[in-house]
């Protein structure tokens, strides 16, 4: 992390301060004053900004590090400085009342790099930091410049919120400091707060880039840095693309989805189109009339959101309609931590709607494979004319790492079960529901195709002709027919590969979604095998034979222990739950203690 | 198919499963003749409906149609109108369906002037659930949720549609072939969201709630047949006419012969006045009320989208992002 600004901006102190508080969150941490050598350079110019760097971290640091991942700029010219020492990916805050014409001279600016794509690869976070601070000091009677000197404690509360650490050690220095001024004691305090209750009402987060596999491991090819919403949203776009459709995202807006609406507004010209809809259950019923149109329907929420979409994927199910439905997990319940992520919607994507409503359900391990389970996720939709839910933890939108980038040209199209040829006592009622004996998809027959008009809905229907149907025979039939489906998607999925480790031995750790790169490390450091599933719901049909392999399943989750559940549901084994819920994710060191511990139980 | 299709051509094979004598039946019949009327084609003509007496229609017309869920045929239409803005797009909705649980899905379609053709079936009662009072019920209505009378004040659908910003407010009576006719050609030329009401007559849970105006008997002096640019007048022989009193800010009966100057001429793109005409109790104002075109969502969303949702770039074209960098 980096801290930029004017020498006078007091950047040491605040970066000594997060200093300690990540000290006493429990990470380690090493740092790296660097300010200049005049003691009073001209404010604003490039040669007079100071900053302080600091390397934090779950594991032994011994150097400050080379590329920040996190910039505190207080005015252009600590930008143009410290952008170039930037990883792609890092999280910038920039204070926008410093981003005057006459700063921007300064720096050497002639353009505001706020606009443009200058910062298109880093997750910048803008406030109007000075005008903030001084709102929040206002009622201390300071003069302007001790209530400027405040902001470096108003930007510190915000960085404290964004990396969730805690506020008191820093509130209990600022006491000992200013014990004998109470005056700009108490302002620094409340702009601490106000920076802190700034970055919370607006629910800012940030995510640390996220490196699970070593550079050295690294395949050969090219690369990029990408986030989750980023990856999610080529990968939307390249299903539209594989399929030959466009593709019309409709979603409401809601911590942390909003990131995949933004990323697709920006790739309209691949066919993709964004309805910002007026609310969660809107979104999802125009997604499905945009599939019934004959576009690939996507929506996209979080829990909360999901959770009112739900009878209208019951819909989707009924009227055998292709849709994908991307779920960002936070923690919960109701509004819960809309900023902490979280895999606590598991239960609520395999098990969570009314009547006998099976969906296929994949999940996302890290930032680059949302792109490959969006793509999935739409090819399943389309094969099986199903909707199809991928869970994605939520802080996976923000987070950057780096991607090995994908040939497009070696993607299979995305194809669903052909519309039948008209022959002249052909009943279109019937071709509407002709499906294919494999995977269980009916043809994709759209309004505006004659010769096929027929009805459709949440009533439910003939298996054959599709009209309202009570008959008792038929809504069994229906029934079975709607959990086939599902089950079908099984028998078009790789079989489960092993990540990491012997295909048998005393403990296998099972994984899914972004606790991929901690159990990746933890699983090598520890030489445990390492499982991790992409797909939930159905399961890969050779699961429950691989993991009888082992002595111990063990299964870290960041929830109550969700597929923990469902693996004793869907093979009848008992794996071991690891449960953290602290909104956090794990650490690799507390991973590899609870293998080692679980060893030496099977050991005694 | 060139041939020109019949009312009969858009009766789909299912049996019509509505109360006998219910009002429905008057408004499909009419339905369907207006479609042969306007030359729909049956392929490019879709009805989505919601849940409730009014949704089951789609399954009674020979075209596509989609029974969706209870209160968000509008949300449903809206995507399948940005999908395929070709289509002649009907939703079907009740005055539970539409303005108790889908209040908000109408008050968002009507302002953003999606162009779909809604018609809402007004019988002032929940039918499908058995009786209960819904958002149009008067106040007092005895109902098996409410046996000591409502105490809710009702909601106006032509009020609640132009302070939405509905750019198209239409009425008529479910048995009236002509007036209703006539309003559903209109309805289906506009482009943007047309919303309709038919006072649609309840047999069995609220028999003649309508009966003040739509009895026949009557109809001359309770019925005021709205047309554009054209005096308001009714009654035998068009003997009265609608006065606007500035002292009340309301409308009066005047005798038409003793006072023909002060006759209004219906404006059907003054919003004022058609404010006034929503609210006119005896004669009841039908036809278009009003009528003031704007640009249809579907075709702003279309012009601001850069491609109008063409594929003209690859994803290869975007995936490298800002910088990559290669491993040996």
């Amino acid at each position: 992390m980096r801290l930029a600004g004017d020498s006078g901006d007091g950047i040491q102190l605040m970066g000594s301060q997060f200093a300690v508080s990540t000290a006493l969150s429990g990470r380690d941490f090493a740092t790296f004053p660097d300010y200049p050598a005049e003691i009073r350079a001209p404010a604003g110019t490039t040669f007079g900004v100071s900053a302080y760097q600091i390397n934090l971290g779950g594991e032994p640091i011994t150097t400050a590090g080379d590329a920040p991942d996190v910039l505190v700029a207080f005015n252009p010219a600590a930008l143009k400085v410290s952008l170039p020492l930037l990883h792609p990916g890092a999280v910038i805050v920039l204070n926008n009342d410093s981003f005057t014409a006459r700063n921007l001279t300064k720096a050497g600016y002639d353009d505001d790099p706020r606009d443009g794509n200058t910062l298109d690869q880093f997750q910048v976070v803008t406030a109007d930091i000075s005008h903030l601070n001084f709102e929040a000091v206002r009622s201390f009677g300071l003069s302007k410049s001790e209530s400027g000197r405040c902001k470096n404690f108003w930007t510190l509360g915000l960085l404290l919120w964004m990396f969730d650490r805690q506020l008191e050690p820093v509130e209990a220095w600022i006491r000992r400091r200013l014990a004998g001024k109470p005056t700009m004691r108490d302002a620094n305090i409340a702009a601490l707060h106000a920076g802190h209750a700034f970055g919370e009402t607006a629910e800012l987060s940030a995510s640390l880039p996220q490196v699970s596999v070593e550079t050295a491991q690294m395949a050969p090819g090219e690369y990029r840095s990408v986030t989750g919403a980023e990856a999610l949203a080529l990968g939307i776009a390249a299903a539209g693309e594989l399929a030959e459709r466009p593709v019309l995202f409709c979603s409401y807006p809601i911590t942390p989805s909003s990131p995949l609406l933004h990323r697709l507004t920006r790739l309209q010209e691949l066919g993709v189109g964004t309805f910002q809809a007026e609310d969660e259950i809107a979104a999802i019923c125009a997604a499905i009339g945009a599939s019934y149109g004959g576009m690939i329907g996507v929506t996209s929420s979080s829990g909360p959101g999901i959770a009112l979409k739900t009878e209208a994927m019951g819909l989707a199910v009924s009227a055998e309609l292709p849709l994908l439905i991307v779920n960002w997990q936070r923690g919960g319940p109701s509004t819960g931590l809309p900023t902490k992520t979280e895999q606590s919607d598991l239960y609520q994507a395999v098990y969570g709607r009314n009547a006998d409503t099976p969906m296929p359900v994949l999940a996302a391990g890290s930032s680059g494979e949302c792109f490959d389970m969006a793509v999935e996720g739409i090819r399943v939709a389309m094969r099986h004319m199903t909707p199809v839910i991928l869970l994605v933890d939520g802080y996976l939108s923000n987070a950057s790492e780096p991607w090995l980038i994908p040939v497009i040209e070696s993607l299979a199209p995305i194809e669903s079960r052909p519309v039948p040829e008209l022959t002249g006592d052909s009943n279109p009622e019937m071709l509407a529901y002709q499906r294919d004996p494999a995977s269980l998809g009916r043809p994709w027959i759209t309004p505006g195709m004659p010769g096929l008009v027929h009805r459709t809905g949440g009533l439910e229907k003939d298996y054959v002709s599709g009209h309202i149907s009570y008959d008792p025979d038929n809504h069994q039939r229906m029934t079975e027919f709607r959990q086939a489906k599902v089950d079908a998607v099984a028998g078009f999925i790789p079989d489960q590969a092993i990540e990491l480790g012997d295909d048998s031995g005393d403990i296998v750790v099972v994984g899914w979604g972004s606790t991929y790169g901690p159990i990746y490390q933890a699983a090598r450091r520890t030489g445990a095998s390492f499982v991790h599933l992409r797909h939930i719901h159905p399961l890969p049909p050779n699961l429950g034979e691989l993991l009888a392999r082992y002595d111990k399943v063990l299964v870290p989750e960041m929830n109550n222990g969700q597929l923990a559940t469902l693996l004793r549901d869907k093979l009848g084994i008992q794996p071991i739950s690891f449960c953290k819920v602290s909104g956090q994710p794990f650490l690799i060191s507390e991973l590899a203690g609870r293998i080692e511990t679980e060893r030496t139980g099977s050991a005694s | 198919m060139n041939e020109q299709l019949t009312a009969r051509d858009f009766a789909t094979s299912q049996e019509v499963r509505w109360c006998p004598g219910c009002g429905d039946y008057a408004i499909l019949k009419t339905v369907t003749r207006a479609l042969a009327d306007v030359g729909a084609k049956p392929e490019s003509t879709v009805f989505v409906s919601g849940i409730g007496c009014a949704s089951r229609f789609p399954y009674y017309v020979e075209t596509y149609g989609f029974h969706t869920i209870h209160g968000r045929a509008p949300a449903v239409a809206t995507g399948l109108k940005l999908a395929n803005p070709e289509l002649d797009v009907w939703v079907v909705t009740g005055d539970g369906d539409g303005l108790s649980i889908g209040g908000n899905h109408l008050l968002h379609t009507l302002r953003r002037n999606v162009g779909l053709k809604i018609l809402l079936f007004n019988n002032e009662i929940y039918g499908l659930t058995k009786g209960q009072y819904s958002p149009t019920s008067r106040t007092g209505t005895v109902s098996p949720s409410s046996p000591a009378g409502s105490v809710d004040t009702p909601v106006s659908p032509g009020q609640f549609a132009l302070g939405a910003g509905a750019r198209f407010f239409a009425r008529a009576i479910d048995t009236d072939k002509v007036g209703l006719g006539n309003v559903l050609r209109q309805a289906h030329a506009f482009d943007g969201a047309s919303f309709t009401e038919i006072f649609q007559n309840c047999i069995v849970y609220n028999e003649d709630v309508f009966a003040a105006f739509t009895d026949r008997k009557n109809a001359a002096d309770s019925q005021l047949h709205l047309k554009h640019g054209e005096p308001m007048l009714f009654g035998e022989n068009n003997g009265k006419g609608i006065r606007f009193n500035p002292q009340t800010y309301a409308f009066d009966v005047v005798d038409a012969a003793e006072s023909p100057g002060d006759v209004l001429v219906h404006d059907e793109k003054n919003a004022v006045l058609a404010r006034l005409l929503i609210d006119l109790q005896l004669p009841v104002a039908l036809g278009i009320i009003y009528r003031q075109p704007a640009e249809a969502f579907e075709s702003a969303f279309y012009a601001h989208h850069p491609t109008r949702m063409r594929r003209t770039k690859s994803v290869a074209d975007f995936i490298r992002g800002p910088n990559s960098w290669t491993v040996e």
